[in-house]
Formats: structure tokens, sequence, C-alpha cells
């Protein structure tokens, strides 16, 4: 039994504050959704806690079972047990996923996997319907949107980490793709115990990736959590209901310079 | 300064003795470049000096080409040679310093291969040099007849301690739809200088490759022009150069269509890590009459330490409109987005660099000639990599 604690997590970038106090807690087998309009924070939230350089943390801790991973290099979190799966996967011009993995499982101790990785990507990949062939390709490197995220997926799955966030799972994505995707994931929150913290601005992905619980993020802060009726809330009544109230509750100079 | 004076020449006349003697005249009359001029812009030239190095002849073993090929070596101390070869030598009376000392005191190799044949097996010249203030002048002198098929490889080789001089020319001629690739591998010593001077000609039809892996060597330039001189020529040219230390790689290059619809691409990837250096420049000329063409260069860099220095200038020089060209240059450190997108899957921020510079190579070593090779290539890269010693 796995969780990410955010506590209090406040963040900047190029010294404008994007993340105003961030609350959450996710355990293993929970699937959470974060949602929020553009410019809420939703990305920098992901990127500052996996450690993406540029992001500055300016408060708050982020606890993986304890230990606050703020305090380690990005490649420690991910050996720790978190992953963040990207809304747009960096294309390495060269590099193959095989020698990544490889890696990757040499540096969690798990040298069986790495005996058995190649085997591993194929049932995984047909798992998918991520064709055999773009095994062969250097990483995300000629993909199409969906075949990206089928990528990211088949890492998620082959990694198998505690925590996963979502980033945007379903930008440039298809419909067939997006289900193979979501099911996937869902599929681990049961297998593995995964816990998912699925990043969207959209409820419609939501019908694939079922939340217990729904936050709404405005401005850099959760404005309001509650279980998956608050998604139906949000469609039909949209984000313009939550950001009223953060504007009014919120008369700091900083945090209004930051909007 | 002094250059090698005739008074330095071994007693080797006898070998194409009036190409050597017009050569060396016009040795002792060419100027000694400086960096003022553009061709040695950035250059070390300044640091060398000619009378520290006495000519001799160079070591070479030459394997593989099987029968279908004829290959000649004609060391410069032999004392005869055949003389219908010398029809293969340039006139010395307009060359530059470094193409006519090495007319002068050349070890010549010429591989012919007659017309209509297709060598399978790549020809492999071995250059092993050894001995501190020796100077070295291979020639290698590709001969490809019509519709004809050759693979050559030229290993220069030295161990760190030699300071020694190697001063090779290339001559690669492609008869109409001949196909030639060319791979040559710098894996000199560290107090090694090379300074090389390569001529590629196409004919019409014919396709050229000319690769370079360049991992030694104290300074060590190559200036390479590649002709089209025939119509619907191709030429390609790929390089990979990595220096580290104190050592400096300089590549000067010439794309020149003289014909209609010749194609040409170039591929030059780099890096540099500690205090290393390396230049770049690369000229796009197209004639008047070369209409329809089509010419591409990319010249791509990594500066893999904040000590580390990488120059690169692409020019175009081209006197008609209808043509396509394009050139693209980079100089800078590991794209930072490449290495957090490794170490977000748990790897290590050492070995994600030496992933990522490994990856950058790749696109060079799978056009490399010789497929083996380029897996033995990629070992000798990533032996170097001061970064990320992989488990």
């Amino acid at each position: 039994m796995s969780t990410l604690e955010i506590r209090e997590l406040t963040a900047e970038v190029a010294g404008k504050p994007i993340l105003n106090g961030i609350d959450l807690t996710i355990s293993s087998g929970e699937v959470h959704a974060v949602m929020g309009p553009n410019g809420a924070g939703k990305s920098t939230l992901s990127a500052v806690v996996m450690g993406k350089p540029g992001y500055k943390v300016t408060g708050g801790q982020v606890l993986l079972d304890g230990v606050d991973i703020l305090k380690l290099p990005t490649w420690e979190r991910a050996v720790a047990g978190l992953h963040l799966v990207m809304q747009y996967p960096t294309e390495v011009p060269g590099v193959m996923l095989d020698a990544v993995l490889g890696e990757a499982l040499r540096d969690r101790g798990r040298a069986d996997d790495v005996a058995r990785l190649d085997s591993m990507l194929r049932s995984e990949a047909a798992r998918i319907n991520f064709d055999e062939k773009f095994l062969e390709r250097a990483l995300n490197v000629d993909l199409s949107g969906g075949e990206k995220k089928r990528n990211e997926t088949l890492q998620l799955a082959v990694l198998k980490p505690k925590i996963v966030i979502l980033d945007e799972l379903d930008s440039g994505l298809d419909v067939d793709a997006l289900r193979d995707c979501a099911r996937r994931v869902m599929d681990a929150t049961r297998e593995d115990n995964l816990g998912a913290l699925v990043i969207t601005h959209y409820s419609k992905l939501l019908e694939e990736l079922r939340p217990s619980r729904v936050h709404i993020l405005v401005k850099g802060r959760i404005v309001e959590s509650g279980g998956p009726e608050l998604a139906d809330v949000l469609e039909r009544d949209g984000y313009a209901a939550f950001s009223s109230g953060v504007e009014s509750d919120d008369v700091s100079g900083d945090y209004l310079a930051g909007l | 300064m002094p250059v090698l004076t005739p008074d330095m020449v071994r007693s080797t006349g006898n070998s194409w003795s009036d190409v050597r003697s017009s050569a060396l005249a016009r040795a002792s009359a060419a100027p000694f470049p400086t960096t003022d001029l553009e061709h040695w812009r950035y250059s070390r030239i300044d640091e060398l000096d000619l009378a520290r190095f006495v000519p001799t002849d160079t070591p070479s073993t030459i394997t593989g080409g099987g029968s279908d090929a004829v290959v000649t070596h004609v060391p410069a101390s032999a004392a005869t040679a055949d003389a219908s070869l010398a029809r293969l030598f340039p006139a010395a009376d307009e060359l530059e310093l470094f193409a006519a000392l090495n007319l002068a005191h050349m070890d010549v190799i010429v591989v012919s291969v007659p017309a209509n044949k297709v060598v399978a097996e790549p020809i492999v010249v071995t250059h092993r040099l050894a001995g501190a203030g020796q100077a070295f002048f291979p020639r290698l002198i590709v001969e490809a007849g019509r519709n004809s098929e050759v693979t050559v490889v030229e290993r220069f080789v030295s161990a760190d301690d030699d300071v020694l001089l190697a001063v090779p020319a290339l001559d690669v001629r492609a008869d109409q739809a001949a196909r030639v690739r060319y791979l040559g591998i710098n894996e000199l010593g560290t107090s090694s200088w090379l300074i090389g001077e390569q001529l590629s000609t196409g004919q019409r039809d014919s396709d050229t490759l000319l690769a370079t892996v360049a991992l030694g060597g104290d300074y060590a330039r190559v200036s390479t022009a590649a002709r089209l001189t025939g119509q619907g020529g191709n030429t390609r040219q790929v390089a990979l150069y990595f220096a580290g230390g104190e050592q400096m790689h300089d590549f000067r290059t010439l794309q020149e269509h003289v014909s209609p619809r010749t194609t040409s691409d170039l591929l030059f990837k780099g890096a540099v890590q500690d205090t290393a250096k390396s230049v770049y420049t690369g000229l796009i000329k197209i004639h008047k009459d070369a209409k329809g063409s089509a010419a591409f260069q990319t010249n791509r860099n990594l500066t893999l330490s904040h000590g580390a220095w990488a120059e690169s200038v692409p020019n175009l020089d081209i006197e008609t409109n209808d043509v396509k060209c394009s050139h693209a240059s980079t100089v800078g450190p590991i794209d930072e987005d490449q290495l957090f997108y490794l170490e977000s899957r748990g790897v290590r921020p050492d070995v994600a660099q030496r992933l990522v510079v490994l990856g950058f190579f790749d696109e060079v070593l799978a056009q490399l000639p010789v497929g083996e090779l380029a897996t033995s290539l990629r070992a000798q890269v990533s032996r170097k990599l001061a970064i990320g010693d992989a488990s």
C-alpha cells in the first residue's frame, strides 16, 4: 500500500506563482481526477511532482510513503515508484525503447525483468494494440499522437510504478487509442494496485478512466473535491461556477500578479 | 616557418620523378597558410613546424576486395613504378602547400575497378603510423569504371605518444553510373597531426558516399571537395566526429555542382567534451549550368562541457535559380527535455546523457557503408564518453 501526499504545494515558473497551495492525497488502487481549465496549473503540478527543470518549488511537501521526494532528483523519484505519462512525450532521436527501459529496470534492481524485457514489451504491446514495429523505432520519433500515448502506456505497464500521473492522456489521441490506453491503466489499478492521478480538462476521458475522486483545480488551487458526480456538475455548469469563488476569496497581490 | 626542403627528400626520385620534383618545387614556393585565410580560419595551423618532421614511407596494409579490383601499392621509396599511372596525378603548379607535399612524397595506393564489376567485399586500407618526428603522405586513388561498384575503408592508426604528421590525399573517380562508398576512420593517437585533402569526382549518374569517423588526433583536419561533373550524379557525405581532452577536429567541405540535375546531401554530426574544439565550415557551390540540382547540408554539434567549443559555418554560392538548396547548423548542449524524459523513467542522469549522445550519432552510424564497423565504432564512441559509464 502506497500513498502520495501533496501538502500545501506552491511553485512558480519564471518568477510567476502558478501553484498556490495544493493539497491532494492518493493511495494505491485509487483513481483521482484533477480537472481544470487551461492555465489552472495542471501541467505545472505534474512537472513539479516529477522535478522538471524550470519549475521552482516555493513551499510545501510531496510525500511518497512518507518520504519527501522534492529533495530527490527526478530519476530517484521514478525509482521510488512515481511515474509521469507526459502530455507531449519528447522525441529522443537514436535512443531505443528497450535501451531506456533496460537501464530503468536495472536502476530498480529488477534483473529478472531486464532479462525478459523483450517478451514483456511484446506482450504489453499486443495488449494495447501497439504495433510491434514501433518497438524498433527511436523514442517517440515518427510516431503519431496515438502511438506516442500507447508507447507511454506501454512503459507504464513495464515499469509498474506505485503512483502514476497521467497528464492530459487524451490530447492528440483518437478514440481507439484512448480506450486502449485508459483500459490498460484501469487494469493496472486492479492487477498491480496502481494509484492514478488523472489530469485533464475534459470530462470525456473520465468515461474510460473512472475516478473515485474528482478535484477541481482553478488558479493553482484545489477549489472543490468530490465523487465522480462532480465531473457531471462541471460538464453541465462549466469552470466559471468554480472560478468565481476563488477570486473573491483571494486578495493576495502576489497571487493576482500570477494570473 | 620552414617547410620540408628538397634536401630532406629521400633519394626516391625514381618513381614518377618528374611528378615528384615539380610537386616539390611547388611545395617550396607555396605560401604557408595562416589563419587570416578563410579556409584556415579557426585552425591550429600556426602551431605546425614542418621542419620538425621527416618524410617516410607509410606502413600500409591492404585486405579484402577479392579478385574483382586491381590494387596497386607503390611506396614512396620504391625504385620503379608504373609510368601509366602518372595520368592519375594532378598538375603541381596550382596546388596548395599540403597537396603539393603529398604529391612530392606520396605513397600511392590505386584501387581500380573495371567497368561493370561489383566488388562485393570491402577493401580495407590500414595505415599504422609510428615514430616521433615522422611524416606520412599516403595517396589513395579509387578509380571506379563505368557501372562498377566498390567500397573502400581507410583507417589511420597511431599510438598516443608519437608526435607525428599525416598528410593524406584521397582521390575518388566515379565513372558513369559507378557506385563508390568510402569510409575514412581516424583512430590516431592524441599526439598525432592530420592534414588531409579529399577530392571526389562523379560522372554522369554516378553515386558516391564519402563517410568519415574521427575520434583521434591532436589536431585533425580534413578538407573535402565533392564535385559532380556529370548530369544526374549524386554524392552523399556523412561524418561523425568526437573530440575530447585537448583535441581539435577541423572539417572543410565543398559540394560542387557543375552539371545539371545533380544532387548532394551532407550530414556532419560532432561532439566536443573537456576542452576540445571542433570546426565545421561547408560550402554548397552550384554553377550556372547545374540547373535542376538539389543540395542539402546539415551540421549539428553537441557541446558536452563548458570548456568545449564548436564552430559551424555554412555557406551557399548559387549561380542559378533553378535549384533546391537547404542548410542547417546547430551548436549547443544536450537537449534538457530529452534528458528529463529519460530521467523521468528512472534512468540515472549520466546514463541518460550517454544514451542521448549515442543516439545523436546513430543517424550517422546507420549510414556508414560497412555495418559491422558501425557497431565497433559505436563502442569506441561509448568508451570515449567521459560521462555515465553504463553498466
